[in-house]
């Protein structure tokens, strides 16, 4: 099957990468790049658990094509951190016990860093609908909830 | 539950202590950073350099015959490596083994992985195919050809016990029924279990109540999809990386299917993504194998969410009928449950495990409980949490609050005028030990949520849950390292983080260093002996006891070193906050050993310290919970809005009590998600019409209002931490909570699941048959 050549900047880093055509970033990701911190929860953009952002907007990697990266910046959780420095909402998701089994929480958190960005300071309502695209199993979502307002809290005042 | 306790098993008395570490909450989680970086591994995150991946073909029929496969158009297919089907895999015998909760029969193991004669569900596997690409495996799939004659199918548990039900399997005679029945049937079997004399006390009752309640099969729904990756080598051994609760339960299962030795199969569990009781049973294992076997490089297979709903879990669909008789003083002198579970397409509901939950949480003297197996066409059910139990009490709790009603007694005080306590004759077999069901309910009535004043349309509801906690083998070591640290090896999947961290403190509180000093690491299959699925809530429970054990081994191994270096005897020295000490001024003048100390001069003085337990645990506790929930009900949508929610639970000891609390949380959502909105739904062919996310409507954050939660803490006499399991209790109540608050805000009985907004605007129009014409 014959591949495009796409070329594409993932978390600072220049990537080139080769995709069939009906492959989406979020198997480009896993398989090709071996960036495995996005997760297919469903692959038909129901659960949020392959959260990326493209060009800074928030979207389901298993809904986007590999080919339709070409071109533009993509940040996954890999590149969340500042090296050993934890962002913190990844702070305060360990701190909050905001997460169980993990599988969702990448893409939570990816969710998450979207929702503050356009809304520094959410009410504990906007922030439940503003992850209301991710589906969580483990923690009936209350510490979540109260991780995502506590380091809007930090974040607002550093 | 449901498994027979070993007279051999393990028990160790608890103990009253003052604790440095077990109680509080650790600062950071061990699993914790990786999980929010992204660097956690899961099955479907290993690679393996030349892997194939598998697909499986499925069949899109609920009951069919399989006449012919045909697979030679795939085989020719460029970068096909190899294509199974029935033919590939070795035919069972009639064998029954335990996995997980539920016990298996490998004759229909092997018939679920893999069709044989006949398709029995929608989904069910009937080739699979290893290539080069997805895409390849997925255009293979499309070239095997499969003839099937359609049969009959059945859905439904009350249709498949009909008499002229399609059968699935014609050779089922029903077991457990005097005489044994001459004709075949879908109940495959029935079970009965009683206490006293059921109708003598219907009939000391001035007050009998009978309900019918009917509940739609539900997944586990948890987020990661199965997936396995395998090897299988030409010197005949087998290695398998899998999304399990269990994997030494796995290997048994490979082993069997395969008729492998079980010593020349590995199995290591992932990172687990979710599994609630689902992911006990192979599914992908064998396939991955003998793909692998077969075309010579390594195999990978992830499902779809697709094929996880259309093939794995769920847990029973029910039909069930409940039977309650009380005095007017409020004394309930008999209760009756007719339970009808599906189990799927083969024998095996979790009625075993769910029936002795019936009643437990009331002291009755005479009980009747008769559960009724099923097969239909459907997929094999597995556990789901505290398996089959919030069915039984959606029935019983919502009966309980029909009687409190008709005798204008209050909700709470029924509960604990009936409440069981130590002493109460349990209607499966022993009486109750010390348990907290009693404070939980004490609890409720304080609790600042029943002052909250509802408005219109707004109801309260209260419901009780039973579950108890299962112990089994459970093997650990710990290994005392040079440097003054300790490393736990278990056994025992830790499903979602805590458990790891609970056995870290554990062990810390054990040997007296600080919780940092400790690292308990999951083990393989060929590591430590074989330990039991994590199920039945007990994982912290039974691994924090092989982690007493295997720490006191080491203190004893730790003590002789002691022993060694101070020319003393080994009775001479005792542990004390993480040092050697003679036991007394008389042993002689020495300076106490650290751990550290100890640890750097034991090669020396005899070899590594290690501790070890390999005990089958039988101190598990029961555990019982109380829960509150306020509605709204929207009488135009008839959605069901949750206002507040608090769950009251006796942990007997809560080890990292944070993570406790979020268990709570986590179990009633699923049982939320359960009253509210998640079902199976079939067209009139049998096949699944909502096999994803978008359709099966599990609970999300805006969903979900704030909860409170409370520890209640009767420690367990059998545990030295006084542990009780508490991971499956709380997802129990909330079905019957939420149909009370229901009827208490509306005035509408919902007694067919779910309790969702077509459903609830139904029950409102024929409770308001004049408004809803206007």
């Amino acid at each position: 099957m014959k591949k495009h050549h796409v070329s594409t900047t993932i978390n600072g880093d220049e990537v080139d990468f080769l995709c069939e055509t009906s492959e989406t970033l979020l198997d480009v990701l896993r398989d090709h790049l071996h960036l495995t911190g996005a997760k297919e929860g469903c692959g038909t953009g129901d659960c949020g658990a392959c959260s990326v952002t493209l060009d800074g907007v928030l979207v389901c990697s298993c809904l986007v094509l590999g080919v339709e990266a070409e071109g533009k910046e993509i940040e996954t959780i890999e590149g969340m951190a500042d090296g050993d420095e934890l962002h913190p909402l990844q702070r305060k998701f360990v701190e909050h016990i905001a997460l169980q089994c993990g599988i969702c929480t990448p893409g939570l958190l990816i969710s998450a860093r979207s929702l503050l960005e356009k809304n520094p300071n959410p009410t504990e309502e906007e922030v439940r609908f503003g992850l209301a695209g991710n589906l969580c199993r483990c923690t009936g979502y209350q510490n979540i909830i109260e991780a995502v307002m506590d380091a809007a809290q930090e974040m607002r005042g550093a | 539950m449901g498994m027979k306790p070993s007279p051999f098993g393990t028990q160790i008395p608890y103990e009253e202590k003052e604790l440095k570490v077990v109680g509080s909450n650790p600062e950071a989680r061990p699993d914790a950073v990786d999980k929010v970086t992204g660097k956690a591994r899961y099955a479907a995150d290993i690679n393996l350099p030349g892997q194939l991946t598998g697909k499986v073909l499925r069949s899109p029929h609920a009951h069919a015959r399989i006449k012919s496969i045909d697979a030679s158009e795939a085989e020719k297919l460029k970068g096909v490596k190899a294509v199974i089907c029935r033919d590939d895999l070795p035919d069972m015998p009639v064998m029954h083994a335990a996995a997980g909760e539920i016990m298996v029969n490998f004759r229909d193991v092997t018939r679920t992985i893999m069709a044989r004669e006949k398709a029995l569900f929608d989904g069910h596997p009937v080739a699979a195919v290893a290539a080069t690409s997805e895409s390849i495996a997925k255009a293979a799939l499309k070239l095997i050809k499969v003839e099937y004659e359609v049969l009959p199918h059945v859905i439904d548990v009350v249709d498949a016990m009909k008499p002229d039900a399609p059968l699935l399997h014609e050779d089922q005679i029903t077991k457990g029924v005097e005489p044994t029945p001459e004709k075949p049937s879908n109940i495959a079997a029935q079970m009965v279990s009683k206490l006293g004399d059921i109708e003598e006390g219907f009939e000391q009752a001035d007050l009998v109540v009978e309900r019918e309640f009917n509940t739609k099969a539900a997944h586990q729904g948890y987020i990661e999809p199965h997936a396995s990756l395998a090897i299988y080598t030409e010197g005949g051994n087998a290695e398998v990386w899998t999304s399990t609760q269990g994997h030494f339960l796995i290997r048994a299962q490979i082993a069997e299917i395969l008729e492998m030795d079980i010593s020349r199969v590995k199995v290591t569990p992932a990172e687990l993504g979710g599994g609630f009781g689902g992911k006990n049973m192979i599914y992908l294992e064998p396939l991955a194998i003998v793909l692998s076997k077969k075309s010579g490089r390594p195999v990978k297979m992830v499902m779809t969410r697709d094929e996880v709903f259309r093939a794995s879990g769920p847990t029973s669909g029910t039909n069930i009928i409940i039977k309650i008789g009380i005095t007017k003083g409020g004394k309930i002198t008999a209760a009756q449950a007719i339970l009808n579970y599906q189990s799927g397409c083969f024998p095996g509901s979790s009625l075993p495990l769910c029936t002795p939950t019936a009643f437990t949480r009331y002291d009755i003297a005479n009980v009747l409980v008769i559960g009724n197996d099923v097969t239909c066409n459907r997929p094999k059910v597995t556990a789901y949490r505290s398996p089959g139990a919030p069915m039984i009490a959606f029935g019983v709790e919502t009966v309980m609050d029909e009687i409190a009603e008709e005798l204008n007694i209050d909700r709470l005080e029924i509960r604990l005028m009936n409440a069981a306590k130590e002493g109460t004759q349990t209607h499966f077999g022993p009486k109750l030990g010390p348990i907290g069901f009693i404070e939980t309910l004490e609890a409720a009535k304080a609790h600042n949520h029943m002052k909250e004043k509802l408005g219109p349309n707004q109801g309260r509801g209260i419901a009780t849950g039973f579950w108890n906690t299962l112990g089994m083998e459970t093997s650990a070591t710990l290994n005392v390292n040079q440097d003054g640290t300790a490393s736990l090896i278990y056994g025992t999947v830790d499903v979602a983080g805590g458990m790891r961290t609970a056995y870290s403190q554990i062990v810390a509180e054990e040997l007296g260093i600080p919780f940092k000093k400790v690292r308990a690491i999951q083990s393989d299959t060929s590591s430590l002996g074989f330990n039991f699925t994590t199920a039945g809530s007990r994982g912290t429970a039974a691994g924090g006891m092989a982690a007493v054990k295997a720490s006191r081994d080491a203190i004893t191994r730790m003590c002789e070193v002691a022993a060694r270096i101070w020319e003393v005897e080994l009775d001479q020295v005792v542990w004390e906050d993480g040092h050697a000490r003679p036991a007394s001024s008389n042993v002689g003048e020495f300076e106490p050993l650290s751990l550290a100390e100890i640890a750097m001069k034991a090669g020396f003085y005899g070899g590594t310290i290690a501790g070890h337990a390999e005990i089958n645990v039988t101190g598990g506790g029961p555990g019982f919970g109380t829960h509150l929930v306020d509605v709204e009900v929207d009488r135009e949508t008839g959605a069901v809005k949750l206002l507040r929610y608090t769950i009251i639970q006796d942990a007997g000891k809560a080890v990292f009590p944070e993570y406790v609390k979020a268990q709570f949380h986590g179990a009633a959502v699923q049982g939320i998600g359960l009253a509210l909105n998640e079902e199976y739904i079939y067209d009139e062919n049998g096949v699944m019409a909502n096999p994803g996310f978008l359709d099966y409507r599990m609970p999300v954050a805006s969903d979900i209002p704030v909860i409170d939660t409370q520890i209640v803490e009767v420690p367990n006499p059998n545990h030295p931490y006084g542990i009780r399991g508490v991971g499956e209790v709380p997802i129990i109540p909330p079905l019957a909570a939420i149909s009370n608050a229901i009827y208490d805000a509306v005035g509408i009985r919902m007694r067919d699941h779910p309790m969702s907004p077509p459903k609830v605007l139904a029950a409102l129009d024929e409770a308001a048959p004049a408004t809803a014409a206007e």
